[in-house]
């Protein structure tokens, strides 16, 4: 406290910084006696003003967190509201009822949730195994120089937009699906009858195919990170038993990650159901349930996309906001069950013993 | 005495070590040469299905770039679209347009969006309140964007009695807010906390601890997030499909109809016009280019930033 020629700068004081919430702070009254040192009071008092900002921060903080939760109520409430006309004209009869003709006034649901269905269970089918491939080629088996550049040009297929996606399909998927794979496919599986019909390379397959490389990233980077959250001396141990690297992976890596990999495989389902442009563009849009892959379908999101626009009569549009609502919460459910699983996996509980 | 108890209950369980002949050793060597072969073609499988993968990728970036750098030229940047029939004509009204909606989000979304996650990180740590708004967060992350598009239609273009940019601005930037809200979190988590507490010990308020530490120390993560979320919305088509629903001509006004590029290239896309074929594919070819630049571009001065910070 022999520094008083400093005390006209408050910025060279130090000590007093400590204690500015605190009532009772031991160096104040120290100072007090000295003259000049109301200079420090009134800095200290100046500062003080932050309990101010520093809950009108706070609330900020909360209300921008909050808003989250308002923005979920507005959808609910608009899509509900919007809604209302279709559930009660309707009712439950909507999901089942497969009749789609604008034109006469009879809606039903049941071909786009088919068209959705099927397309994004395929979607999964052909995503999964190669997913979860890449995943654990990246995380087990990868030289290390390699491993930035693939998982690179992994995330690089989510970055790319949909509507790229549908375009790539439009003009080069759907003819190779035309001229050289279907007729392959017809080959070899006619007996099943899922391949009947006639193939115009735009159909439920084709819109399954462009989903299954859409979904691809999610999965498999996800994985990855579950995969990771494994502990490496579950790794080490299955080694030192002896076991082969694809035992190692099998039974101390995958029986470990199940939970999160089934979580990231749902998450991949849930952006396959609401996938909207690329599906729309090559799905054939026409409201039929067929048995063939080739037949065209149509899904939730592209009825959406296709006909919003044009629907000028109320209970057209009414019946739209229906399937919006029902895609919205089908998604929902999906989303909140996977990151469920994928959270109990990665939030630092311990690995199970295999 | 205990260990002959041992040894009895081991022979109860059948455990016994002398029990090993000489016929599992040979089966052994069976096993081993079966397990080596799975071994192999499990990895043959892992790599190969590495190379499906990235094929398609490939595959899709070499056609853009060959189909659409073939249809690129100055007038796609300058001129609006022509009239159908007639060539030429290009997209700088919907490239504009596109840059004026995602500067709308980006104002509305991103200090949302981190505004939120400075809640989750400083405020709400282990709260319910707080688990409940990650949660919430997550679950509107996969909110599909055509949902999002008609849920906006209602709530602003149905008031306002048009389609408008403003209204496609608030689409985006309601996609952005989630995407944004959990990496400003989870950055904020990896700042050491005897960061904060240093700075709590100077006597620094808390709002200024957060801004000044917390934020600062993760901004390049942040940043990236911030990023990430942009490249997203960039491509979105579906929310704008009813809400800034295109435009063919020079449109700036916030209460219009406005341009965007995916959108146009959607248009396009499904004509039955070889000439507008081209420009979708020279329209992709530049969305692709966009997105790629900004995100790479801030992830390099992001990049930048941590070395600085370390050294």
């Amino acid at each position: 406290m022999t520094t008083s020629p400093h005390m006209t700068d408050p910025s060279r004081i130090q000590v007093p910084q400590i204690v500015v919430s605190e009532p009772l702070p031991p160096a104040t009254p120290l100072l007090e006696p000295e003259g000049e040192g109301s200079i420090v009071r009134k800095y200290l008092q100046k500062r003080s003003s932050g309990r101010l900002i520093d809950g009108a921060f706070g609330v900020t903080m909360l209300l921008a967190a909050l808003s989250i939760f308002c923005i979920v109520a507005l959808i609910v409430y608009t899509l509900t509201s919007g809604s209302k006309m279709s559930i009660h004209e309707f009712g439950w009869k909507f999901f089942v009822q497969s009749d789609w003709d604008p034109v006469d006034g009879s809606f039903g649901a049941l071909p786009f949730i088919f068209g959705t269905v099927v397309s994004s269970l395929l979607a999964l089918c052909m995503a999964v195994p190669l997913a979860i491939g890449v995943a654990i080629f990246i995380t087990e088996m990868c030289p290390g120089p390699l491993r930035a550049p693939i998982s690179f040009l992994t995330e690089l297929l989510a970055a790319i937009p949909s509507v790229v996606y549908g375009l790539w399909a439009v003009f080069v998927l759907v003819p190779l699906m035309r001229d050289h794979l279907g007729p392959g496919l017809y080959k070899l599986f006619s007996w099943t009858g899922f391949f009947e019909g006639d193939n115009f390379g735009i159909g439920m397959l084709t819109a399954s195919i462009i989903l299954a490389i859409m979904i691809l990233p999610v999965i498999s980077s996800i994985t990855r990170d579950v995969m990771r959250a494994v502990p490496i001396n579950q790794r080490e141990g299955m080694l030192a038993l002896g076991a082969t690297r694809w035992e190692m992976i099998r039974i101390g890596v995958l029986r470990n990650a199940r939970i999160g990999i089934v979580g990231a495989v749902i998450l991949g389902l849930g952006r396959a159901l609401g996938e909207t442009m690329a599906v729309t563009m090559v799905i054939g849009n026409r409201p039929v349930i067929a048995k063939s892959l080739f037949a065209p379908g149509y899904t939730l999101a592209s009825v959406i996309a296709n006909e919003f626009s044009e629907a000028t009569d109320d209970m057209y549009l009414s019946a739209l906001v229906e399937i919006g609502l029902a895609l919205f919460l089908v998604t929902i459910v999906v989303n909140g069950i996977a990151r469920l699983l994928v959270w109990a996996v990665t939030r630092g509980t311990p690995a199970r013993s295999a | 005495m205990i260990e002959g108890v041992e040894q009895t209950k081991l022979d109860m369980m059948g455990g016994g070590p002398l029990k090993v002949g000489p016929e599992p050793l040979r089966s052994s060597k069976f096993n081993y040469h079966h397990r080596f072969i799975t071994d192999h073609l499990v990895s043959g499988l892992a790599i190969l299905s590495t190379i499906l993968v990235i094929a398609p990728l490939v595959a899709i970036l070499v056609y853009l770039i060959f189909k659409g750098a073939s249809s690129l030229n100055l007038a796609f940047f300058t001129k609006i679209p022509a009239p159908v029939g007639e060539e030429g004509g290009g997209m700088a009204n919907s490239i504009v347009g596109s840059g004026i909606i995602l500067m709308l989000a980006s104002a509305m979304g991103v200090p949302v969006g981190i505004a939120a996650g400075v809640y989750l990180a400083e405020y709400g740590r282990g709260r319910m309140l707080g688990n409940l708004v990650r949660f919430t967060a997550d679950v509107l992350n996969g909110v599909p964007s055509i949902v999002m598009g008609i849920a906006i239609y209602s709530l602003i273009v149905v008031r306002q009695g048009h389609f408008s940019a403003f209204a496609g601005g608030v689409a985006l930037a309601i996609m952005m807010i989630p995407t944004v809200t959990r990496t400003t979190e989870e950055m904020l988590m990896t700042v050491p906390h005897a960061v904060r507490e240093a700075a709590f010990a100077l006597g620094v308020p808390k709002w200024r601890t957060v801004m000044s530490v917390s934020l600062r120390t993760a901004s390049p993560g942040i940043i990236t997030g911030c990023m990430l979320a942009f490249a997203r919305v960039a491509g979105e088509t579906a929310p704008l499909l009813f809400t800034a629903f295109g435009n063919q001509f020079w449109s700036s006004d916030l209460n219009q109809p406005i341009g965007a590029l995916p959108l146009q290239i959607f248009v396009y896309a499904i004509s039955p016009y070889d000439e507008w074929h081209r420009l979708a594919w020279a329209g992709a070819l530049v969305l692709i280019v966009l997105i790629m630049v900004s995100v790479t571009l801030v992830r390099v001065v992001a990049s930048r930033g941590i070395l600085k910070g370390n050294q």
